[in-house]
């Protein structure tokens, strides 16, 4: 059974958004890791770009498939976690302590239409 | 149309396997991990099951005669137990599927071919075998069929199937009739180790999947480290390295098509490509960097498509990125530099040998 967080924020593809002051961290779930398999490489964007709520920001790929990453909030990316280049395997190990970019929160709002722990939890059943 | 089931379907879910379709089957993907099946069969054992391959029987007196006119290899006084790999062509010289040739009698061939090409295999040979005085007889639904695979897979073919296979040399078979009925054992493979396929009924291949399990010396392998191993050592997969537009000799595998021996279908078309060259190559490509090059991702020189990725990993034995890709022949040279265009980036790379581990067949 994967494990599921209180207090984060979930979209439907499977990302969670940890929200510290106007920063959310970005990352996939740990239901999201397992499906996935072994996660061998992450394509993150650069510090400095911008992402948008609904669209893809890079990917996350196992042996077998690329899985886009489908950002759950819209700003600019302040940080992307770089231990995640050398080691992808964090993901799997830990995937809400692996999170993948930091963004300043444009749009805080848009945090409302994400799930809650509960919401997401049925989702996964 | 939903997709077959093997025999052995109901021992993957057992087992717990990830089972998708491939080739009109539902099969297993994995059973754990794709890189823990990888090394098992590396450095160990591992058992998969192929019975969704197709297999094929011609007889009669002009059996040769059709195979030759079908096939790229020559199987002409081939000795009885020989197999041979090769190509059935298009008159363009395009590939309508790779298989093996295993010639049983003087007048009896045994065609292994992929499981995605069975129907349209089938057709394609009885519209061929018309002018032939031989009989074509489709035995795919009758056969189970298991690859043990690796360094271990001899000793666990002895020890826990009880099936001698020692003298068997690296592509050849023999027929063994074992509890009143016949199974054939060849020593060949799909993952660049030593190993060994047998065919038989499926209640054959039951019992002896429930053997090597139990025996805890073959690790189940699914589909996904079949592709990641066969990739390493540059062997082709139909649909990707090899297609109805993709010579052999666009692919790389000329070795396989004999043109000294008499016509066959297609030959007009390789050696013409065997003279002239070819304008599309099948090449290795290693890349900087982790990011994996998928099928169709393309090939770009200078901002220009040159081509397009057919098969690629993060090379589980190497760690590096590396891929077959199908390009501009102009481009094809050792150590060209291109680049390859993976999620809107582009990655610098550099044009390498297929076989990107080495094989390590047992003579």
């Amino acid at each position: 059974m994967s494990q599921v967080i209180e207090g984060l924020y979930y979209s439907e593809s499977h990302e969670f958004v940890k929200v510290e002051g106007e920063y959310g961290y970005v990352g996939i779930t740990d239901y999201a890791q397992d499906q996935l398999g072994n996660v061998v490489y992450v394509d993150m964007p650069e510090v400095g770009d911008d992402v948008t709520a609904g669209e893809d920001f890079g990917a996350v790929e196992s042996v077998k498939a690329a899985s886009d990453l489908i950002s759950p909030v819209s700003g600019e990316v302040v940080e992307v976690n770089e231990a995640l280049e050398d080691e992808p395997e964090l993901i799997n190990k830990d995937a809400f302590g692996s999170w993948i970019i930091k963004v300043k929160l444009s749009d805080p709002s848009e945090l409302d239409a994400l799930l809650s722990a509960a919401d997401y939890g049925k989702l996964c059943q | 149309m939903s997709d077959k089931k093997t025999c052995l379907y109901d021992a993957h879910v057992a087992l717990g396997a990830k089972m998708e379709p491939f080739g009109g089957f539902i099969m297993p993907i994995l059973y754990t991990d794709i890189a823990a099946e990888h090394r098992a069969v590396r450095g160990a054992c591992g058992v998969f099951d192929v019975s969704h391959m197709g297999e094929v029987l011609i007889t009669g007196p002009e059996a040769e005669k059709y195979v030759q006119y079908i096939f790229t290899n020559d199987v002409a006084n081939a000795p009885i137990g020989k197999i041979y790999y090769g190509m059935m062509l298009h008159p363009t010289g395009g590939t309508v599927d790779d298989l093996l040739v295993y010639k049983m009698a003087d007048d009896v061939f045994f065609l292994v071919i992929n499981a995605a090409n069975i129907d349209k295999d089938v057709a394609w040979m009885q519209q061929h075998i018309t002018s032939f005085d031989a009989h074509l007889t489709n035995q795919s639904d009758d056969y189970g069929q298991l690859a043990i695979q690796g360094p271990e897979a001899e000793k666990v073919m002895q020890e826990v199937l009880h099936l001698p296979c020692e003298e068997l040399a690296f592509y050849t078979f023999k027929t063994l009739t074992v509890d009143g009925e016949t199974l054939i054992i060849s020593r060949t493979g799909y993952t660049g180790e030593d190993g060994f396929e047998v065919y038989g009924s499926h209640d054959y291949i039951q019992k002896a999947w429930a053997a090597l399990i139990a025996s805890k010396r073959a690790l189940p392998c699914g589909l996904g480290c079949r592709d990641t191993l066969r990739f390493e050592v540059g062997l082709p997969l139909y649909g990707d390295e090899l297609t109805d537009d993709i010579s052999p000799i666009m692919a790389g595998l000329g070795m396989f098509v004999k043109l000294d021996k008499a016509d066959f279908i297609g030959k007009e078309a390789v050696a013409k490509q065997k003279a002239e060259g070819v304008t599309r190559k099948v090449v290795g490509i290693e890349l900087e960097g982790r990011a994996i090059p998928r099928h169709g991702y393309d090939v770009e020189v200078d901002g220009q498509v040159i081509g397009a990725v057919t098969t690629g990993y993060n090379s589980i034995s190497t760690g590096k990125s590396v891929c077959m890709a199908l390009i501009d022949a102009a481009y094809a040279k050792l150590g060209t530099p291109v680049q390859v265009r993976i999620h809107r980036k582009l990655h610098q790379g550099v044009v390498t040998k297929k076989r990107f581990y080495d094989k390590h067949y047992k003579k």
